[in-house]
């Protein structure tokens, strides 16, 4: 609250004058403060009139249209991917959960693998899946095939680097949100039960708000992860995100330094408007812990 | 197995022969109880006795091992047929906890909703009442135990004693023929003791069938019909509160009381 003359809270009709004060200064900041700015100043300078960078370049680059597809296809990359990679991960905690020791084998299992082996190798494995495995097919076992199709009807490169991408990061999700479950106080179940809520109705309305709170961080690190892993989907290979488009471009101008700083640009770009979204949903699962609102302004 | 030669089947609580294990663990030893409609039953004993664990196998968050548990005559759990036990489905054992309302020691409010929603979070999700109806009712509800402007705030923004009303308020809410309260006040702060306590007495005298488990001796002597020993997963003693308090026949509830009193 500030502070001020005329201000005054109000408790049952009798008038309170608040304290006036005179914040305490910190002088240190500003010295701070001005040396950065200089620092600042001396390298943006750097930056801007360095011909190396060839910025005429970069401007005429900026909105390609190849770049700007290139754009479009990674971040359908990195949502397709997330989405897949968040139901897969959903799947993976309620199976390690379960009472059936199976499925908490083989959610265990699966971790172990796409947690362990790298993200590189896993799309040049789905780039050659369509080779390994010519037809999808459902088939009597040992006998005659009852349904199938050419696998690469189906797992076209952007499958392939959808799978590849959304399966690995399935893993590391399914630990982040195993840990925000279990974050929780059993007695959150217990009390829910006893107002006689059925499992499910515990899991969607008590259980996952709450855990969402602690598992939305981390997950936006893994989202910005999985967009810069997009620039692996060369090895499936895919060749249409930005990485490629930008790679594509400076090998043919020879130019990559106003290359990379485009590529780096749309990055940032995305970013940006991630973190934000993330800022939003912090906020909403965040109510009545980290951000209580007050009635009282 | 019983002692009950002939059960009270209208009784609002009948416990019969009740075991449980926790592995090979005896937390309860052959528990008999009956508790009548609008009887207030208190529950003393030393730490590790078991009067959590009674009344989380009343309201089912622990299965029985052995035993019967009825309320207001209905098998708990179970169906028995043919005199054997089958095992209910999880959905119409979600319906018997609504006949049990309780009160844990650290309240377990929902953090993440307001006074009023933990308070209609029931009536709306469970008994699928009107979200407008649900609120008029919550706000009965949050009144009946003294919080009527507080509906707006979070479990954080409320003390000790205003949570544990809110836990009360939202138990109330799904109408329980029982009510369970598993040391409604031991986690609070002296000062804040009273109010819930007097709560509760209300709660009493408007007829409500109770199980309390409590430390507060002198509390268990104003508002209890009933008291109730245990040790070692038994029932040592029950008799009329200040009879018993008075006069303790065992040897192990003088013991007890000679530490508490
Ligand atoms: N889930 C469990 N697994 C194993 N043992 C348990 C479990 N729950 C309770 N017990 C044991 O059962 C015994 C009775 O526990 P209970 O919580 O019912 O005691 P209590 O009488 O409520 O004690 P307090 O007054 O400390 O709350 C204790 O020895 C406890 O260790
Ligand atoms: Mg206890």
């Amino acid at each position: 609250m500030a502070s001020g003359h005329d201000d005054a809270a109000r408790d049952e009709g009798q008038k309170v004058r608040l304290n006036d004060v005179v914040p305490h200064r910190h002088p240190g900041r500003w010295v701070a403060v001005a040396l950065l700015a200089v620092v600042v100043a001396q390298v943006a300078h750097g930056i801007i009139v360095n011909p190396n960078f060839h910025w005429d370049v970069f401007w005429q680059y900026l909105f390609a249209p190849t770049v700007m597809a290139g754009v479009g296809w990674t971040l359908m990359l990195t949502v397709i991917a997330m989405l897949v990679a968040i139901v897969c991960a959903v799947i993976l905690v309620l199976m390690r959960d379960s009472e059936n020791p199976i499925l908490r084998t083989v959610s265990w299992l699966w971790i172990w693998f796409f947690r362990g082996t790298p993200l590189y190798t896993q799309l040049l494995f789905w780039g050659l899946f369509a080779v390994l495995f010519p037809r999808l097919s459902i088939s009597v076992p040992f006998g005659p095939e009852i349904i199938g199709v050419p696998t690469d009807w189906v797992v076209t490169a952007g499958v392939a680097a959808i799978l590849g991408l959304g399966l690995c990061e399935s893993a590391y999700l399914a630990e982040i949100f195993r840990a925000g479950f279990r974050a929780i106080d059993r007695g959150q179940t217990e009390a829910a039960q006893a107002i006689g809520m059925s499992k499910g109705r515990i899991w969607w309305r008590i259980l996952l708000p709450q855990a969402l709170r602690t598992i939305i961080p981390p997950t936006g690190n893994e989202t910005i992860g999985m967009l810069k892993g997009t620039a692996l989907v060369l090895a499936v290979p895919f060749t249409l995100d930005l990485m490629f488009a930008t790679n594509a471009i400076s090998n043919r101008i020879y130019l990559p330094v106003p290359m990379l700083m485009v590529a780096a640009f749309w990055y940032l770009a995305i970013t940006s408007v991630m973190m934000i979204g993330q800022y939003y949903l912090e906020r909403h699962f965040g109510r009545g812990q980290d951000y209580v609102p007050t009635r009282h302004a | 197995m019983s002692r009950h030669a002939t059960p009270d089947r209208a009784a609002a609580v009948l416990l019969e022969g009740v075991h449980k294990f926790f592995g090979n663990y005896h937390a309860l030893r052959g528990i008999d109880l009956t508790i009548a409609k609008g009887e207030v039953c208190v529950v003393i004993g030393p730490s590790g006795s078991g009067k959590s664990t009674l009344l989380r196998c009343i309201n089912q968050i622990e299965q029985i091992s052995a035993g019967r548990v009825r309320i207001g005559g209905t098998l708990q759990g179970y169906d028995e047929r043919n005199g054997r036990l089958h095992e209910l489905s999880p959905r119409a054992i979600d319906r018997q906890r609504r006949l049990t309302g309780m009160v844990f020691q650290r309240f377990n409010l929902f953090p993440h909703m307001t006074a009023l929603g933990n308070v209609i979070e029931g009536p709306v999700q469970v008994k699928r009442i009107p979200k407008a109806e649900a609120r008029r009712i919550g706000r009965d509800q949050l009144a009946r135990v003294g919080l009527t402007d507080l509906e707006d705030r979070y479990p954080n923004q409320l003390s000790g004693g205003q949570q544990q009303r809110v836990a009360i308020a939202r138990a109330l809410a799904m109408e329980p023929e029982v009510m369970l309260f598993d040391e409604p006040t031991s986690a609070l702060d002296p000062e804040l003791v009273g109010e819930v306590l007097d709560v509760i007495k209300d709660l009493a005298a408007s007829g409500m069938t109770m199980i309390l488990v409590t430390h507060e001796i002198g509390f268990a002597r104003e508002v209890g019909d009933r008291m109730v020993f245990m040790d070692h997963g038994t029932i040592v003693e029950e008799g009329q509160p200040k009879q018993m308090l008075a006069a303790p026949k065992s040897t192990r509830t003088q013991a007890f009381l000679s530490k508490v009193l």
